[in-house]
């Protein structure tokens, strides 16, 4: 919805790296972390709607909170751009195209502020990215991510529930339902045959 | 121009709890009351129903509830000497927006201040000597006791429903309480929420160590309760999403379960919701309010008349209206003069996490409220001695964790990456064993001269007008008590068994981007010197004396607890005032 072809590959390629698949949970991108971002910097989220944006825009303390000119879809626009570039340039190919450890590398190169963007603050963006994909991972698969409530399977959390006082007093007994969302369970709407 | 509407004998500026305070005891002595309330009208069945409340992502991160800071906002900076920025999203605080206020969104802990909290200046004194307080602190005693609000904490209790356990009845002490409490003339309304694993271990590991554990006050029901108005709630259901949230269970204490189905059905009350005031309205003498001045969501100006004004919005909205209408003197640090925008104070908030083999204890953090926990009040206030310790003030500090919620409940040991795979099987191995207590240290904020509220230079609302600017930082006295409490927390998580605790105390510069609590006090305070105070013992302004000022803005500084208790004891103290002093012969209830 937000991203281009290129973009959304890379971006696909880059949550599956900050949550890499296991044989129990699946990755970023099989999770759906990159379909969730690319639909939250579709709406309001990706144009700050709501947010004070008056200028003029003066770099604070960090203390001082964001006080950044651009929202996040033009940051990732920008920012992905700046990675391409940077990729091509000093590993010879676009990030998809890198192995597994070339893209490690990359991301902890921004993570420590040792890989330069052009432009960009990588750091920041890098912050930026790894908070999304964190929210795609957790949030209710209605937004995208967390595809068939994989990450609430992975840590035991059990969902959009709202009563829990059959278990308020069973301490340090594992809670014995699977998780649930907004839209129900898989197997809720499953064809009997 | 503004169009000109009928006099009302009283305009109440905000409906959040104390405006239907206020509300419903000036309706109820025939009073002709509108309230005037800039968010929306919201209801439990319609804007958070069970069905889709539990939505973290919705209404955590991204703020669904809240004021959007394009209608509102302040400017920040730490010390006098920086360039104040906007806030341009919310981070330290959450100011609430709509009918209900911080009373839809609050997590419903419902305590009362200590009783020398109200006189500390003199108490402080009294023990340690006046050098032994910081030069530049500027705390002061309320003008009211803790004898005086004692009916009136009660009566919000039993609006409430509030479940706890009492620790000190008429003062006889009973145990299993808070030993540290105030005399209470009777019980809580309901008994203490049941209390899942942690919180129980957390207690367990307390008294062990010699502390007096009690239950926290809550306003999320243990049971159903019908309140002396005839509205009645349902028992809380633990589902972890009650702070940030609207309950949509009819469980948590919030002006829509327990005022406003009876306000609503008076003839004298009326309401205007998303209508934004933007002034109060004074006479030729500035000092007699003729009422406020509000705008619609079409942008169109209107002037409501009344002989009463209640300012009953949020504290600091409180401040910016009485900044922004010429009521009273702006507050000057330099030459140390003027009264509005002093003594604005947060809190002090810290906590230790435990990580928990997870072959032997397993949490299920989810099952949680926004005010279930175990805490103890051996360190808060004056409960114990500073004059060894070089600090003052203090705090309650407990396993008050509000929920399991996955987005920001995912902590892993330290030392582990912030992402691959380790970090992934960090979160799978460590969410159901980890204690993660949020406010667990939940310390006082004194006020000092440099840490206050004014009208920004640079940056304007959406009317043109400018923001107000927020001036504060943390002293070393808030540090050094917070460096303490957060050690003798640590101390009670590691007896709980944890096999890893880390201390995360609150370091300044005070930071506008990390969630502390909504409890933003001061800038309107009340005493008993008209030089040094904007209001009264009874809330009421001394220079325009029909204008009445709710809310935490009336605090001198914040005590070592969640304020709403102390801010609707106050709001029932002042209509009290209102009804047998001041509509008798109307006029300054206090001569300064």
């Amino acid at each position: 919805m937000f991203f281009d072809p290129a973009e959304g590959a890379a971006v696909e390629a880059l949550v599956d790296r900050l949550i890499p698949p296991d044989p129990e949970t699946p990755g970023g991108k099989d999770a759906g972390c990159a379909v969730f971002i690319d639909r939250q910097l579709a709406g309001p989220y990706g144009r700050r709607a709501g947010l004070y944006l008056s200028p003029p825009f003066i770099k604070g303390t960090k203390q001082q909170g964001p006080q950044d000119e651009d929202g996040p879809a033009v940051r990732y626009r920008k920012a992905l751009a700046a990675l391409d570039q940077y990729c091509r340039q000093e590993k010879g190919g676009a990030f998809v195209s890198l192995s597994d450890a070339d893209k490690d590398a990359v991301i902890g190169g921004l993570e420590s502020g040792a890989v330069k963007l052009d432009s960009v603050d990588g750091q920041a963006f890098f912050e930026l990215l790894l908070g999304n994909t964190r929210e795609g991972f957790f949030a209710d698969p209605i937004y995208g991510g967390n595809r068939d409530m994989c990450a609430w399977r992975m840590i035991g959390y059990p969902g959009a529930r709202y009563d829990y006082r059959d278990w308020v007093h069973r301490h340090n007994e594992p809670y014995p339902h699977p998780p649930v969302s907004f839209m129900g369970r898989a197997d809720w709407n499953a064809r009997k045959t | 121009m503004a169009q000109k509407l009928p006099k009302k004998d009283v305009a109440i500026i905000g409906l959040g709890w104390t405006g239907s305070i206020l509300a419903h005891e000036l309706t109820d002595e025939g009073l002709d009351v509108i309230a005037i309330e800039r968010g929306p009208w919201r209801d439990a069945p319609t804007d958070f129903p069970t069905t889709y409340v539990q939505d973290e992502l919705r209404y955590r991160i991204r703020h669904e509830l809240f004021l959007r800071p394009e209608q509102m906002t302040f400017t920040f900076r730490n010390r006098m000497d920086q360039q104040a920025l906007p806030i341009r999203t919310w981070g330290a605080f959450m100011p609430m927006t709509g009918v209900g206020g911080g009373g839809v969104h609050w997590n419903a802990e419902t305590f009362r201040f200590l009783p020398s909290d109200f006189v500390l200046k003199t108490h402080l004194t009294q023990r340690y000597g006046a050098k032994f307080l910081p030069e530049d602190m500027t705390i002061q005693d309320y003008g009211v006791t803790y004898d005086d609000l004692e009916p009136h904490y009660d009566r919000f209790e039993y609006l409430c429903g509030t479940s706890g356990t009492a620790g000190n009845l008429k003062g006889q002490i009973v145990e299993g309480g808070n030993p540290f409490e105030g005399p209470r003339s009777r019980p809580y309304p309901t008994p203490a929420q049941e209390q899942p694993f942690s919180y129980t271990l957390f207690a367990k590991a307390a008294r062990e160590l010699g502390y007096k554990p009690f239950p926290q006050p809550s306003g999320n029901l243990s049971q159903a309760y019908e309140n002396p108005l005839g509205v009645r709630l349902g028992p809380c259901t633990y589902c972890g999403f009650c702070e940030w949230f609207g309950c949509g269970n009819y469980s948590k204490a919030s002006p829509q379960t327990t005022i406003l189905p009876a306000l609503v059905r008076k003839s004298n009350f009326a309401y205007r919701t998303e209508c934004e005031v933007t002034r109060i309205n004074l006479d030729g003498s500035g000092k007699r309010a003729t009422g406020v001045t509000f705008v619609d969501t079409s942008g169109e100006e209107w002037e409501q008349p009344a002989d009463l004004v209640i300012l009953a919005a949020f504290s600091v909205f409180n401040v910016q209206l009485l900044l922004l209408s010429g009521v009273g003197k702006p507050y000057d640090p330099v030459a140390n003069q003027g009264v509005i925008g002093r003594n604005f104070t947060h809190q002090t908030i810290s906590q230790a996490i435990g990580f928990f083999d997870k072959d032997k204890f397993n949490f299920n953090p989810f099952i949680a409220s926004g005010s279930i926990g175990m805490c103890i009040d051996e360190f808060n206030g004056d409960n114990f001695d500073h004059g060894p310790l070089g600090f003052v003030g203090g705090g309650y500090m407990g396993q008050v964790q509000t929920n399991g919620r996955p987005i920001q409940t995912n902590r892993v040991p330290p030392g582990t990456p912030a992402w691959g795979a380790k970090w992934k099987s960090g979160v799978r191995d460590n969410y159901l064993s980890t204690v993660i207590p949020g406010t667990g240290v939940h310390g006082s904020f004194y006020s000092y001269r440099d840490v206050y509220l004014d009208l920004d230079q640079l940056y304007k609302d959406r009317f043109g007008r400018p923001l107000m600017r927020m001036t504060i930082d943390f002293h070393d006295n808030e540090i050094k008590q917070n460096a303490y409490l957060t050690d003798k927390f640590a101390e009670i998580i590691k007896a709980m068994g944890a096999k890893e605790v880390v201390k995360e105390p609150r370091k300044a510069p005070y930071d506008v981007t990390q969630y502390q609590t909504t409890h933003l006090c001061g800038g309107a305070i009340m005493g008993t010197d008209p030089s040094t105070s904007a209001i009264n013992r009874y809330l009421q302004s001394w220079d325009v004396p029909n204008l009445f000022i709710m809310g935490a803005s009336a605090f001198p500084q914040n005590a070592g607890y969640n304020p709403t208790g102390t801010v609707a004891a106050l709001a029932y103290w002042s209509a009290e005032a209102i009804k047998t002093q001041y509509l008798k012969n109307p006029g300054p209830l206090v001569h300064a």
